[in-house]
């Protein structure tokens, strides 16, 4: 980057953050140290960890974003009869055991009761498939049901997929994140890494500049996280409905006044293998809320 | 909440309406209150409710955020013990009311908590028709911030 | 959106007389009549405008919503009871239609 492009860079992210006016918060700190996560008074959800060793350098610890909410909002998530998304997991999980298709079969006929067949899914995903492409857990379930259904796929950020992907995260909750960054995955990790610090758009913004320089300030009256997707897909309140990780990534990208990335985009299952894997260690939430 | 203060003076910036919408991702927040306005003031639902009576104080409180992180779902509890009936505004919204709610006999409490939209910031009001027949009034003041990236 | 599905949470037996807290949650989009559409259009109100809850016919809470109140209404209240029985909720839409939810109750 050449010393023009830094400073109007340097200049957009200083803009945007004193609209905010506050005094500049420490960043990478705990936003609210002692307040812990136990879902529905059982499952003890690990909202901050010793952050994975190829963050060395960028981050020392890592936050759910939970951790950066209201009382109210992160209440909500702490019981599932007031987390609103709870709705949307029970018709995923009726999608679940419901025929489909020229076949005959339900997801149900191959990988039986989702709370077995599903159990650690999650977690792992975006993952490498057998031929060696990076698949995000869309994938996975449109694969499913083209070729062993004989189904119509859902499209990946729609309700059907979005209730399905919800179902599915729920079966890892409380279970720590753990995608591959290496081995077959080590290229494509490398690739979400370089769009992770590449400013985008008007404002030249990189992920980096909101959720690894500034996390723990505020951008107008949000306060910014370190932009986890733990809790994916999450229900936004905004939206009054559940979102999906692609929605999420893509919806960053055009805030920074950007062309963005088609979800479903190989460029979005990159970043989003690389995001995953910021957040390694940290558990799956199932279905988080936000704001 | 010198942050706050200041989140209400908008820069100078040479972006459209549009543009502003589409950065904010507000979408809902801008559309769920159009300029359209109608239903009751907030004026007008108190004196439908109490008469014309002027309202007491004490006996009632309003439990809710002091800053909402999305005025789309803003948790609002009321507490009025004794009263017969409730009534919750926004004075603020395009149209003023939120709720309402009577007890029955086989009620527990006359605490009621339920979740709101609030177009901007302002003091949400609960008034409560005691069982005299008096009416007792509270406000409470709910932050509304203008974020709309979600954090 | 899927068919409005009611959900309620009620305690399996309570003391008599000792208030207890009960929730509830509807999906429902409150569409609350404020917004417009793509071409501009006001999109008409379609909200739940009521909400009972009942304990042996005796009412604990009726409740009158207004557009404001926020998409998939949740509403948490108090009921008591003297006998055991059968709490009944109805969340009434502006199209007619009345979702219904029943939950019983035995007396600790």
């Amino acid at each position: 980057m050449n010393f023009r492009a830094r400073t109007a860079a340097g200049l957009a992210v200083a803009a945007l953050l004193a609209i905010a006016g506050a005094a500049r918060a420490e960043s990478n700190v705990d936003p609210n140290p002692g307040v812990e996560l136990v879902i529905n008074g059982d499952t003890p959800i690990t909202v901050r960890a010793k952050a994975p060793d190829y963050l060395e350098g960028h981050l020392d610890n890592i936050y759910s974003g939970w951790l950066y909410r209201i009382e109210s909002t992160r209440a909500m998530e702490a019981d599932d009869f007031e987390n609103p998304a709870i709705t949307f997991v029970e018709e995923g999980i009726d999608a679940w055991n419901t025929v489909e298709g020229t076949e005959g079969k339900s997801c149900a006929s191959c990988h039986g009761d989702i709370s077995e067949g599903m159990k650690g899914v999650r977690a792992r995903m975006p993952a490498v498939n057998e031929n060696g492409e990076l698949w995000s857990l869309e994938d996975y379930i449109n694969n499913c049901r083209v070729n062993r259904m004989g189904a119509e796929p859902y499209k990946w950020d729609k309700g059907p997929m979005k209730n399905m992907t919800a179902a599915i995260s729920m079966q890892s909750r409380g279970m720590p994140m753990n995608v591959a960054v290496d081995g077959p995955a080590a290229p494509f990790w490398e690739r979400g890494r370089d769009m992770y610090y590449t400013r985008y758009g008007l404002l030249q913004l990189s992920c980096a500049s909101c959720h690894e320089k500034n996390n723990n300030n505020y951008i107008r009256g949000d306060h910014l996280s370190q932009g986890q997707i733990v809790g994916f897909p999450t229900y936004r309140l905004k939206k009054g409905g559940l979102v999906s990780i692609h929605n999420r990534l893509k919806g960053c990208i055009r805030d920074t006044r950007a062309e963005t990335f088609p979800i479903g985009s190989q460029e979005l299952r990159e970043l989003e293998l690389y995001v995953a894997s910021r957040g390694n260690g940290l558990s799956v939430e199932g279905v988080a809320v936000r704001p | 909440m010198s942050r706050l203060t200041q989140v209400e003076e908008r820069p100078q910036m040479n972006i459209t309406r549009r543009d502003a919408l589409a950065i904010g991702a507000g979408g809902i927040a801008a559309l769920a209150f159009a300029p359209a306005a109608f239903g009751a003031t907030a004026d007008e639902a108190i004196a439908a409710f109490t008469g014309g009576a002027t309202p007491g104080e004490g006996g009632i409180d309003i439990k809710a955020p002091e800053i909402a992180e999305n005025g789309n779902v803003v948790p609002i509890e009321v507490n009025a013990p004794g009263a017969e009936e409730i009534l919750v505004l926004a004075p603020a919204n395009p149209s003023a009311e939120i709720f309402s709610v009577k007890f029955g006999p086989a009620a527990g409490a006359q605490r009621f908590s339920t979740r709101a939209r609030l177009a901007k910031t302002q003091d949400v009001t609960a008034i409560a028709r005691m069982a005299d027949g008096s009416f007792v009034m509270a406000k409470r003041t709910v932050k509304v911030t203008v974020g709309g990236c979600g954090g | 959106m899927a068919a409005p599905k009611p959900r309620v949470k009620v305690p399996k037996s309570a003391a008599a007389g000792e208030p207890f807290t009960i929730k509830t949650l509807i999906n429902h989009p409150m569409e609350s009549g404020q917004r417009k559409d793509k071409q501009g259009n006001v999109i008409p109100q379609k909200i739940i405008n009521r909400f009972t809850c009942d304990f042996n016919g005796t009412n604990v809470v009726d409740m009158t919503l207004h557009g404001a109140i926020s998409t998939n209404p949740y509403i948490e209240f108090d009921a008591k009871i003297d006998a055991a029985g059968e709490f009944t909720f109805n969340w009434y839409d502006d199209d007619g239609s009345v979702y219904t939810a029943k939950k019983s109750i035995a007396l600790a």
